[in-house]
């Protein structure tokens, strides 16, 4: 029963697993995402019609920011402890392996952040329909950041400079995700169609999804050997 | 504002100095950067040789 | 002549070749851009709408073609050096990331110049505008990533994998912010708004070539830099002239 999809529900298995045993790195970006998102109001005021416009951006710019923080986590791990050398050596594609664990760090950092846009759109008094579109861009968005930064931490394994050199390499590589995520947004608040966005947004996922594992894979080859 | 005065005033002073002073200071540091590490490496580079000379 | 193209792909023959051709393109550079100068500030007239501001293109124009031109060349070498495992490749690549990322600077800043008398304002968040500091970026994080990896053979091939990935992602980039400056309208006024005199397109193609050669100057010194850095436990740089001494 060694089908590729078998092997890629191991992989997620075991970092699930992996992670629950770690919960404070999980909850620790989740904070972070949280008090970040809070800082704004802190910093540029209260009025309530100006953090209703900020909002999307606030949200998906702290989104990014956590993302960030959270990819170093990604292979180092199993770098550390050498579990990343006997992955390299395996017969079936490193690929699947690579999307098993993009899969499980989105489930653990992205997905939170997802089910966390209620109460925060909430702080920035934002309408139900846009809080719901936030939350759709971040489902569609969220995967995507992870993926991309997948080929940064995969690059900058064991690096000194460490998560601000990946943060470095890979926040411009998402900035089109950004903006059409807000677009998508602003575009539900201010009665416009969305649909563009989506499937911009949506396109851009299906891409990553395709090329991401592989390039990940050479990366962490390159970064191995 | 003071600056927007002058700068209307005397525009070609404004590009000149502006634009093209700075432009050509990068250039210049650039050319001077890129010279010097040429010096510093060839030096490494006899120190290296020397060293390995008097084994 | 056949000239056997394959030879000049080895550090040991690229190096003398790179020292002979320097001197010209230097040369030509400088030549070039007093002409392009000359015929910028002298024979082309003020422009109608903008005086003598618009004369700023001459210098913003070439630096900002020469930023994105640099960093497909650079992607170009460095995706033949992780494919081909050419070292030289490599090594052009590292010599010509600086140019490129102070080239999108210095488009940066006049283009910032320039919307000041234009816009009133330093900086406005057009699309071309915020493409080149995405550029820049992307620029930083190469010669960051290659700064941060001791081992030179990674460092080129991580590097490498990181400029593929980037070039792939500049058209990405491109469109989702013209995209995202349309929506959210600001001015829509345009650089090359009025079509431009002869004189003016002559001015700026004698830049253009002048920035180019000094970019071709600059990278193949630099690359003989890294070529001694890297080489330097080999005979043949062992019984250069400038190392003998």
């Amino acid at each position: 029963m060694k089908t590729l999809f078998y092997l890629l529900m191991l992989v997620v298995r075991r970092d699930l697993i992996l992670a629950m045993r770690r919960r404070a790195d999980v909850l620790t970006t989740l904070i972070f995402f949280v008090m970040v998102v809070s800082l704004f109001p802190l910093g540029v005021g209260p009025e309530t019609d100006m953090l209703r416009k900020m909002a999307p951006g606030v949200l998906w710019v702290a989104a990014l920011l956590s993302s960030m923080l959270s990819l170093g986590r990604l292979f180092s791990a199993d770098y550390l402890d050498g579990t990343l050398e006997q992955m390299l050596l395996v017969p079936q594609p490193l690929s699947m392996l690579v999307l098993g664990k993009i899969a499980s760090h989105w489930m653990v950092s992205g997905l939170p952040l997802v089910l966390l846009t209620p109460v925060l759109g909430l702080q920035f008094d934002m309408s139900i329909a846009a809080i719901g579109m936030l939350m759709l861009t971040l489902l569609l968005g969220t995967p995507i950041l992870s993926m991309v930064g997948a080929i940064g931490a995969a690059l900058t394994l064991g690096l000194r400079g460490g998560g601000v050199l990946l943060s470095l390499l890979v926040l411009p590589l998402c900035i089109p995700v950004l903006i059409f995520g807000t677009g998508a947004v602003q575009a539900v608040v201010s009665g416009m169609n969305v649909s563009a966005h989506l499937s911009l947004m949506g396109a851009l996922l299906v891409l990553a999804l395709v090329f991401t594992p592989w390039v990940t894979a050479q990366a962490l080859r390159i970064s191995m050997e | 504002m003071n600056l927007d005065i002058w700068m209307h005033a005397h525009p070609l002073t404004y590009v000149l100095i502006g634009s093209y002073g700075v432009a050509f200071l990068i250039f210049a540091i650039e050319i001077a950067m890129v010279l010097h590490k040429r010096k510093i490496t060839l030096q490494q580079v006899r120190l290296m040789h020397e060293a390995s000379e008097e084994e | 002549m056949a000239i056997n193209w394959f030879k000049y792909a080895a550090p040991i023959n690229f190096y003398p070749l790179a020292g002979k051709l320097i001197p010209w393109f230097a040369i030509l550079s400088a030549l070039l851009c007093a002409t392009g100068l000359y015929l910028g500030f002298v024979v082309a007239p003020a422009d109608a709408t903008q005086g003598e501001f618009y004369r700023i293109i001459f210098i913003h124009v070439p630096s900002s073609i020469l930023s994105m031109f640099l960093y497909m060349i650079m992607a170009a070498y460095a995706a033949m050096g992780l494919i081909f495992n050419t070292r030289l490749s490599s090594m052009m690549a590292t010599a010509i990331a600086p140019t490129g990322a102070l080239f999108t600077f210095i488009a940066l800043w006049t283009g910032a110049l320039w919307g000041k008398p234009m816009w009133g304002a330093w900086w406005v968040w057009d699309a071309r505008l915020t493409s080149e500091l995405i550029l820049l970026f992307l620029y930083l994080g190469f010669i960051s990533l290659h700064a941060s990896i001791d081992d030179p053979r990674r460092a080129d091939r991580a590097a490498a994998l990181l400029a593929i990935v980037g070039s792939v992602n500049v058209p990405i980039i491109y469109f989702s912010v013209k995209w995202w400056n349309t929506l959210h309208q600001g001015s829509t006024i345009k650089f090359t708004g009025t079509s431009m005199q002869i004189t003016m397109q002559q001015a700026m193609f004698t830049m253009l070539a002048a920035c180019w050669l000094y970019a071709m100057a600059i990278a193949l010194t630099r690359v003989r830099s890294i070529i001694l850095e890297r080489e330097r436990n080999t005979q043949w740089v062992a019984e250069l002239a400038e190392v003998k001494q």
